[in-house]
């Protein structure tokens, strides 16, 4: 016993290198805390400034970000820490950049809504600040235990917020929805992930994706009477689904997207702004962990073994397939029929989880380029158009009916040209971003060569025309509907010079995308998207970890 | 000594009946007690697996389930009690069109 | 001998949990989901799992299950009133539902049905005692462990945030 702690006491469980891997989560963590305490200091007509300093402490961490990621990263591609919990690499760095960029433009987007909705409070920040924790940790987490916990912080602080609004009925039911459902799928999610730790005997991904093989090997016993197989595969497919299903409900895929719909229009619209876009990023970043780097030998089929006749089953590549297929055609289908803005959005965001699912799929460069590229462009787009209905809500006029559109370009110009431009990013229109992120998706499944992903290609481009229909009738009331409405609109400054940056953003990246194809295709290139061919026989060798940095020599 | 599978089979069978219990219940906090139910089923089988590899992992998984599942209850009951502010019952068909 | 204490358990755990779905009452609800969560404390120890157990019964079956029967009795929940259901369909969705799963664990028992637990070692260097998760949750899960801290402040946070009584 002695002997054991002696050994115990020699480990250095933190050393300063391993610190600075979490540098960014822990400033936001610290200025998460300040802004509780801040709130409680200052004086009801201050309580703006608590907004500001969680901003200053998310462009803190974006800092620490850029020094971390050329002194860690670029040089030796990726660091191992606090025992193989996480792994940050270029794919994580990226989303981190992705989660920061989402969070600073949701802050800017909450000082507006929260200042129309008089409910400026310091703990709004401080929840928004955790939630970025969490999806953080998501990106670089590399253990099923930190994944879950890294998932959870995310998702309960987005609970919170949803029900931010408590004197608001729509609010409070979205919320309880929400809740009702994460927790659902977060159990289901569990399940999944106690299966697979039974088949192999490890909670890390990589040990992981190095025991598939074994599970994947039948043994055939024939004796006189009988021929009995020893086939775990059944279970691993099983615990596949279960994993799939979880996410599925935090990206809102078809069929776990009810809560969708409801729970955007009820949420506040800046938070429901940041859940389209950060929640699905981060689950995005975990879906990747979780299959690519996890379960990779798992893509197209779960090898059966010609010798004794037992047969392949399907892998994760063909259940995502279907299911993307179907959320395209869903979302997009759902999406004809709405007045309500935040509940049209609700359901084209439904559909844009479909496409970035295309990515996963295709499962080459092109594709895990598609995947990061257009999360990127879709944080920057979504959180656009929603900071321009925000900009339309003024006293007494909510600014999510289209119908509040009417005559806009009368009324601001500028705000109409804007919103234009994220629309036809949205729909996927040539001069602008959200062309080239469907361009590499949509690329990647053609360029496998396989019939079945060319059909489910050319279903996605039917879909983004059908899209554009209800774009367009966006595009339609504000610009030759008659006004029917005469409040003025009532400006804030730096929000408008913000969705002006964004909408440059947007359109710099249509015209000239090679930086962030870039970045993109660092992120696609790092450990955990590494290529994988389609063909299922090809057999990959189970990936290794560099030397692990704060693991102690045992 | 008793056999791993009969622990799994236990533990599928408690996840089976909370889930079911999600989809037929209709009172939000008997679906929350459902979704205790699944997570408890998921317990058992990582704490079963956790000895049998003799690998410490699946028994700290639990432990962190349990302050998730503690934080979960915290804030779901204060939603269920926000909701009840604005309204009195808590079936959540009155919620317009919950679709579970 | 220790399949018998098994069996009760078992029976116990699902009966409990049989009765959860069966009650109309949430209260009585969650008074048999602490019968369910006592006899798998019970199964923990059988497992070697004491701290566990012991967190099993303190943390969930105590603090979280009090705050649950506290707050039920605090709404007062009026029983469901079955006319008002709606989505019959939802229904029949959990019947195959159950049956993938039932499936799931009778495969399960025919592919294991041999494998038992290994036996536990020394007392010392068993994996389930206080000392041994203690260690390991200070070095090997020490992330995920800080990450906890900060879930719980905010369950804090957001349980103010939402309860709290407008002050108008």
């Amino acid at each position: 016993m002695l002997a054991l702690l002696q050994q115990t006491s020699d480990f250095q469980i933190i050393s300063r290198e391993t610190v600075q891997l979490i540098m960014p989560e822990v400033i936001l963590t610290v200025f998460g805390c300040a802004a509780l305490v801040l709130d409680v200091m200052l004086p009801r007509a201050l309580k703006k400034v608590v907004a500001w300093v969680s901003l200053s402490g998310v462009g803190l961490s974006l800092v620490s970000l850029g020094i971390l990621y050329p002194n860690l990263v670029n040089n030796q591609s990726a660091r191992v820490g606090f025992f193989e919990m996480i792994l940050v690499d270029d794919y994580a760095v990226v989303f981190k950049l992705m989660f920061l960029i989402g969070a600073a433009i949701s802050i800017i987007l909450s000082i507006k809504y929260l200042d129309e909705e008089g409910e400026q409070h310091g703990e709004y920040y401080s929840l928004i600040l955790f939630s970025v924790v969490g999806m953080m940790f998501m990106a670089s987490a590399v253990d099923l235990l930190s994944l879950f916990i890294s998932l959870e912080l995310m998702a309960i602080s987005v609970y919170i917020l949803v029900g931010y609004l408590k004197r608001d009925r729509k609010s409070n039911e979205a919320a309880m929805k929400y809740f009702l459902l994460g927790a659902f799928s977060s159990g289901v999610l569990l399940y999944g992930m106690s299966m697979v730790y039974g088949l192999t005997g490890s909670t890390n991904l990589a040990k992981i994706a190095a025991a598939i093989p074994n599970v994947l090997k039948i043994d055939v016993v024939k004796t006189m009477t009988e021929r009995s197989v020893m086939d775990m595969r059944y279970l691993l497919l099983l615990s596949m689904v279960f994993m799939a299903a979880g996410m599925f409900f935090k990206i809102a895929a078809v069929p776990f997207h009810m809560w969708a719909p409801d729970a955007y229009e009820g949420a506040p619209t800046s938070i429901t702004a940041f859940m389209s876009v950060g929640v699905k990023a981060a689950s995005f970043a975990m879906f990747g962990r979780l299959f690519l780097y996890g379960l990779p030998d798992l893509r197209a089929t779960i090898a059966g073994n010609a010798a004794d006749s037992v047969p392949s089953l399907p892998g994760w590549a063909v259940l995502l397939g279907v299911i993307s297929a179907i959320t395209i055609v869903w979302g997009n289908l759902g999406a004809l029929t709405q007045n309500n803005l935040k509940r049209l959005l609700a359901y084209s965001s439904i559909s844009h989880a479909g496409y970035t699912l295309l990515g996963l799929i295709a499962g080459n460069q092109t594709g895990y380029i598609g995947v990061v590229l257009y999360l990127f462009i879709y944080t920057i787009m979504n959180l656009g158009i929603f900071g321009c209905i925000i900009a339309l809500k003024r006293r007494g006029i909510s600014g999510d009916n289209i119908n509040d559109l009417n005559g806009l370009i009368k009324k601001a110009p500028w705000l109409t040209v804007m919103m234009t431009i994220f629309l036809l990013s949205l729909g996927g229109i040539p001069p602008t971003a959200g062309f080239i992120g469907k361009f590499y998706l949509f690329g990647g499944l053609i360029e496998t060569g396989n019939p079945w992903l060319a059909r489910l290609a050319i279903l996605a481009v039917v879909m983004t025309v059908v899209s554009l229909y209800y774009y367009l009738r966006f595009v339609k009331h504000m610009y030759i509907e008659e006004e029917t409405e005469t409040t003025p609109l009532a400006p804030s400054r730096v929000l408008n010079w913000t969705l002006s940056v964004a909408a440059v953003v947007i359109v710099l990246i249509g015209v000239y995308p090679k930086w962030f194809i870039d970045i993109s295709q660092r992120a696609a290139r790092s450990q955990a998207l590494k290529t994988y061919s389609y063909k299922a026989e090809e057999a990959e060798q189970p990936l290794e970890l560099p030397g692990s940095m704060g693991a102690p020599s045992r | 000594m008793v056999p791993l599978s009969w622990y799994l089979i236990l533990s599928a069978a408690l996840f089976t009946i909370g889930a079911v219990g999600v989809i037929v219940k209709r009172n939000v906090i008997a679906i929350f007690l459902c979704i205790e139910l699944m997570l408890n089923g998921a317990n058992l089988a990582l704490v079963a697996l956790s000895g049998f590899f003799g690998d410490i992992g699946g028994q700290l998984f639990v432990f962190i389930v349990m302050t998730v599942a503690a934080a979960e209850a915290a804030v779901g009951l204060a939603i269920i009690i926000s909701i009840f502010r604005t309204r009195e019952s808590l079936n959540v068909d009155d919620a317009d069109t919950m679709k579970l | 001998m220790e399949k018998a204490v098994f069996i009760i358990f078992a029976i116990v755990a699902v009966g409990s949990a049989l009765n959860l779905i069966a009650q109309r009452n949430p209260l009585y609800s969650a008074l048999s989901l602490i019968g369910t969560l006592a006899s798998l404390s019970a199964l923990y120890v059988t497992l070697h799992a004491q701290f566990i157990a012991a967190m099993q019964i303190i943390v969930y079956a105590g603090a979280i299950m009090v705050l649950f029967v506290f707050v039920i009795m605090l709404l007062n929940t009026p029983e469901d009133h079955p006319e008002i259901e709606k989505q019959q369909w939802l229904r029949y969705l959990a019947i195959p539902f159950a049956a993938v799963l039932i499936g799931e664990a009778l495969y399960v028992f025919r592919e294991i049905r041999n494998i038992t637990l290994p036996a536990q070692g020394e007392a010392e260097h068993a994996i389930g005692t206080t000392w041994s998760i203690g260690t390991n949750l200070f070095t090997q899960y020490l992330l995920p462990f800080e990450a906890t801290s900060v879930l719980i402040l905010m369950a804090i946070i957001g349980a103010i945030v939402l309860a709290r009584r407008e002050e108008s």
